[in-house]
């Protein structure tokens, strides 16, 4: 009995395996996708959410949409499934890595994707701000999808007991440093609240791209092959971040974790934080007391990097999984499911006629701080991203934080980071 | 079968190499070939799409050279490695001699030292970040609570490296308790009958046939040691991702990031062969020293 | 130590007292993890006795990562690993506590130099190898760089050295081929080394991280730690409630299977003569 049954399943599985092969290959187009998710939440359910909705309304593609751990993680597993067997077609990877990518000759441009009329339109239906990291070379690279800005988030009453107007959180540096210094509590020697917190582990480069621009300063060029590290006012910028801690007092000296920073804020030891936006659900899901959200404080001018991941095409694929993919990300980002993800998440909604949909909308009426976002993108600019990314951006991190802990001063650790940064990205010229 | 017909027969050989077939190919792929091509791989660039490699010499060598990164990361293995092997080392002694004897709680109290070792570490460093966190971990709940004012301990360059190794030697010193409890409990109890007979102190007893009748199990857990002192990195990717400014980073991290983040093999491949060469002088320093104890014994 | 029970003084009051200091140390972690799991977030960071408990923290965890699948993965490669090294070394040990062949002794030294140049120093280069031959994202991908564990070799060469000749020459002569032998008479004699090596390389491969991370994509191969440290990683913000719970959750396996096996754990390893 048992020795008849093993070898017919076994050729039942053949044939069944062999019919599924061609039917594969003649009707149903199999997509992989990488996404990383890096803040906090649920996300992962959303995405799965949005990707089995996408193939019940089209049933000829089949996605498997893999979470790949971090930004970095995500693009370190996409290039791999490139060079191993098991390519992906579409991945959702940090907006900064488009110079790598290229240099990979890892992805192909939308342009060269697009065919209608109606999807040129649609490559234009997105804010131009954070178009700007998916663009070089005259050619589009990458759609924006989970993207973000920072943003303020301030304890409303750590504002009112420190006799501050809690709807007027700090717009300017100097607002910064007065508010902070009423702000921050001590009893004795001891701090028991901190007037602000801005994070410098994990994604230092980030906020200082915030702090340069307020600046009226950006850190790189447009073909990401120049650093104005050594710039006079990134480096005054750079001095006033540390001064916020070493001068001011309102913030800890040394690194403050980008990780923990959250727990920090919600426990009240710091009255305000710069974040994601992306934070924003989880915070506001937590929150044991009135807090409010606002724009970055200007010095010269407001500003932001935006931050966050785009969608990517690779080449390593065929006419029609292109097409499945470009499907699948207009799916994604069309303007009802934009506002879905973003009423969830806390991003970015990403065009204009997201913001327009009646239900993200009504939402932003509700909850103001949804809004912040995306009035300051008119402030904001692109997020350091060239050649050769992975150690351009050590450099700057680890600049930031040896000024940060006291190990150098700005102008020496900001100029030693450009003459290296000059080095490598010479050849890019 | 004696040793001596064995000894020239070919079928000894060959079965000799036979059996030794499988684990040998596995050997030649995952450790001597990958140790001879990142050899070979440190003499050429990183090729790229727009970059296809090419040989250069020496060049990584020289940039190495160059590389303020590296020279603080060598500093802090060095550092790393000079604290956690000694400490860890005592400390799993201690703890063997602790167990062993007649401690009330003592198998609460091995349970507790042991517990560590089985413990994921990329888990529990998640927990270690709780304690170290600046105002709201327990380490500065605690200073606090005592009146101290908290410190920013990973935030800090000059204590990041030290919160580090405290993680590590909590880890290890563990897992190298049993080897010495093992031992401990295979020493014959008349030794220690008979040291006391001669009024010898619990002290003298210890440095004069304890410590010396322990020595290979040092050897070993010293090997253990030394090797997870450039291995063990799994804590960084959760604390401190080697920062503040490479306050914390260690050898091998810093090959992870070069490799994986700014995808530069050859670098990596360049770095690796430093390492290789570490451990192989400390192979050559040990053997040489096993061999004098081998003569001691 | 007798010593210790004749002079229950002073000194055996202080030293009692520091054992057991250190001891709360070592499993302050854990305490603290079986608090923060229990309780609700809040009480995460501050410390009520009475504070009410709640087993949320697990439910949460439980259904924002596939758990049950990276036990599944982890479970899987732990014992593809340990079978393959059980098999290889054996083999290897045989080879070399036996027999007599040229080049034996060159060939042993370069076995040793693999417990230096472990797998964890050549990812770079192994990442290659994997990829050229298809198993990168596998689990037998992760596995493949330990599967000739020289300290396996090392230990069971040691133990089949001790085994007296005679007890082969009996079974030669009952018509035992080698291999035979090997199986019905070196093996069994070894059980306690396999059992020493066998809990050594379960609970490293239980916890191994790096190798993994780098070489899997996906959830089908990700073992638990992987999966944690993508689960608990400080990016997202640290939930520390959660991750206890999650934290928990893939140790007890391994925390429940040491309590109850624990003076077996001690023996097998002064049986194997680890030492």
């Amino acid at each position: 009995m048992r020795s008849n049954f093993k070898p017919k399943l076994l050729k039942l599985a053949i044939a069944g395996a062999f019919s599924l092969g061609l039917a594969s290959s003649a009707l149903a187009v199999d997509l992989t996708m990488y996404y990383p998710v890096a803040v906090g939440g649920p996300l992962t359910k959303i995405v799965d959410g949005m990707v089995s909705e996408f193939e019940k309304q089209n049933p000829d593609i089949h996605v498997k949409a893999i979470y790949a751990g971090n930004y970095n993680d995500a693009r370190i597993k996409s290039l791999a499934a490139l060079k191993s067997g098991k390519p992906a077609q579409t991945a959702v990877m940090f907006s900064i890595d488009i110079y790598e990518l290229i240099e990979q000759g890892a992805i192909v441009a939308f342009d060269d994707v697009v065919e209608t009329v109606e999807e040129k339109a649609w490559l234009k239906s997105f804010y131009p701000a954070l178009m700007e990291n998916g663009k070089t070379q005259g050619k589009t690279w990458g759609i924006p999808f989970q993207r973000s800005t920072i943003v303020m988030y301030y304890n409303k009453d750590a504002f009112r007991k420190a006799g501050l107007d809690p709807e007027k959180p700090p717009a300017t540096w100097d607002e910064l440093v007065s508010m902070g210094q009423k702000l921050t509590q001590k009893t004795g020697g001891k701090v028991d609240q901190w007037g602000a917190m801005i994070p410098s582990t994990g994604y230092p480069y980030w906020m200082f791209g915030a702090l340069s621009m307020q600046n009226d300063q950006t850190l790189m060029n447009g073909d990401g092959n120049k650093t104005n590290f050594d710039a006079p006012a990134t480096v005054a910028a750079l001095q006033f971040w540390k001064d916020l801690g070493s001068k001011h007092k309102i913030m800890p000296s040394g690194t403050i974790e980008w990780g923990t920073l959250r727990q920090n804020f919600l426990a009240g030891k710091t009255a305000i934080m710069w974040h994601s936006t992306g934070n924003l659900t989880v915070v506001k899901k937590k929150a044991k007391f009135d807090f409010g959200v606002a724009m970055l404080p200007a010095n010269k001018r407001r500003g932001t990097p935006t931050g966050g991941g785009n969608f990517y095409i690779f080449k390593k694929s065929t006419p029609e999984e292109r097409k499945a993919s470009m499907k699948l990300i207009r799916f994604l980002t069309d303007p009802e499911r934009t506002a879905e993800w973003s009423m969830k998440t806390g991003y970015l909604a990403t065009s204009a006629g997201a913001y327009g949909t009646a239900k993200l909308k009504q939402y932003v009426k509700d909850f103001p701080p949804a809004a912040v976002a995306r009035d300051q993108l008119k402030f904001a600019t692109a997020e350091l991203s060239t050649y050769q990314t992975g150690r351009i951006r050590k450099l700057l991190d680890d600049a930031i934080q040896s000024v940060l802990t006291g190990a150098k001063s700005p102008a020496e650790a900001l100029t030693g980071a450009q003459k290296k940064a000059e080095r490598l990205l010479k050849r890019y010229r | 079968m004696t040793r001596k017909m064995t000894r020239y027969s070919l079928k000894s050989q060959a079965t000799g190499w036979l059996l030794l077939m499988p684990a040998a190919v596995f050997l030649i792929a995952f450790t001597y070939y990958p140790t001879i091509a990142t050899l070979a791989k440190s003499f050429f660039s990183q090729g790229t799409a727009l970059r296809p490699s090419q040989f250069v010499g020496l060049e990584n060598y020289a940039s190495l050279l160059d590389d303020e990164v590296f020279w603080k990361v060598a500093r802090n293995n060095i550092i790393y490695a000079g604290i956690t092997i000694p400490i860890s080392i005592a400390l799993a002694l201690l703890m063997a001699i602790w167990v062993n004897g007649r401690l009330p709680l003592r198998s609460l109290t091995r349970i507790s030292y042991f517990t560590p070792t089985i413990l994921p570490m990329i888990a529990v460093a998640n927990i270690w970040l709780f304690f170290y966190t600046p105002e709201i971990g327990l380490l500065d709940q605690t200073l606090r609570g005592a009146g101290f004012n908290g410190h920013n301990w990973l935030g800090d360059p000059n204590t990041v490296l030290g919160c580090i190794i405290v993680v590590t030697i909590w880890k290890e010193s563990g897992f190298f308790m049993i080897f010495y409890l093992a031992a401990l409990q295979s020493l014959p109890p008349e030794l220690e009958e008979a040291a006391k007979l001669e009024g010898a102190s619990r002290w003298t007893y210890f440095r004069r046939v304890m410590f010396p009748l322990l020595m290979p199990t040092t050897l070993f857990v010293m090997i253990n040691a030394v090797i997870n002192s450039f291995k063990l990195v799994d804590h960084l990717f959760i604390l401190t991702k080697g920062g503040p400014d490479n306050s914390s980073s260690l050898l091998l991290y810093y090959i992870y990031e070069v490799a994986f983040s700014f995808l530069d093999q050859a670098y990596a491949s360049t770095l690796t062969v430093i390492l290789l060469g570490a451990l192989a002088a400390i192979a050559i320093a040990q053997f040489v020293f096993i061999d004098k104890k081998v003569h001691y014994q | 130590m007798s010593q210790l029970s004749q002079k229950r003084g002073f000194g055996f009051a202080l030293e009692t007292g520091a054992a057991w200091l250190l001891a709360f140390f070592w499993i302050l972690l854990l305490i603290y993890a079986f608090w923060a799991a229990f309780h609700p977030a809040e009480y995460a960071t501050r410390f009520e006795l009475f504070a009410p408990l709640t087993l949320e923290n697990f439910r949460i965890a439980w259904s924002q990562a596939p758990f049950a699948r990276y036990f599944f993965n982890t479970f899987v490669l732990v014992t593809i690993i340990l079978i393959a090294q059980f098999i290889l070394c054996t083999l290897a040990a045989y080879s070399f506590a036996r027999f007599e062949f040229r080049g034996k002794s060159i060939a042993f030294a370069l076995v040793l130099l693999q417990l230096m140049i472990m797998p964890e120093v050549l990812i770079v280069e192994n990442y290659i190898t994997m990829s050229k031959l298809g198993f990168v994202d596998t689990i037998t991908g992760i596995g493949l760089p330990y599967m000739a564990s020289a300290f396996g070799i090392f230990l069971l060469r040691q133990t089949f050295k001790t085994i007296p000749t005679d007890l082969e020459d009996a079974a030669t002569i009952e018509g035992c081929s080698q291999l035979q032998v090997l199986w019905k008479v070196y093996v069994p004699l070894a059980k306690p080394t396999y059992v020493a090596f066998g809990l050594v390389s379960v609970s490293y491969h239980w916890n191994n991280f790096l190798w993994p991370l780098i070489i899997t994509n996906s959830v089908t191969t990700r073992p638990l730690t992987v999966g944690l440290a993508i689960f608990g990683a400080p990016e997202s913000g640290v939930d520390w409630s959660v991750i206890t719970a999650g934290t928990l959750l893939s140790v007890a396996p391994l925390l429940v299977a040491f309590l109850l096996f624990q003076r077996q754990f001690v023996q097998s390893f002064m049986h194997a003569g680890i030492k």
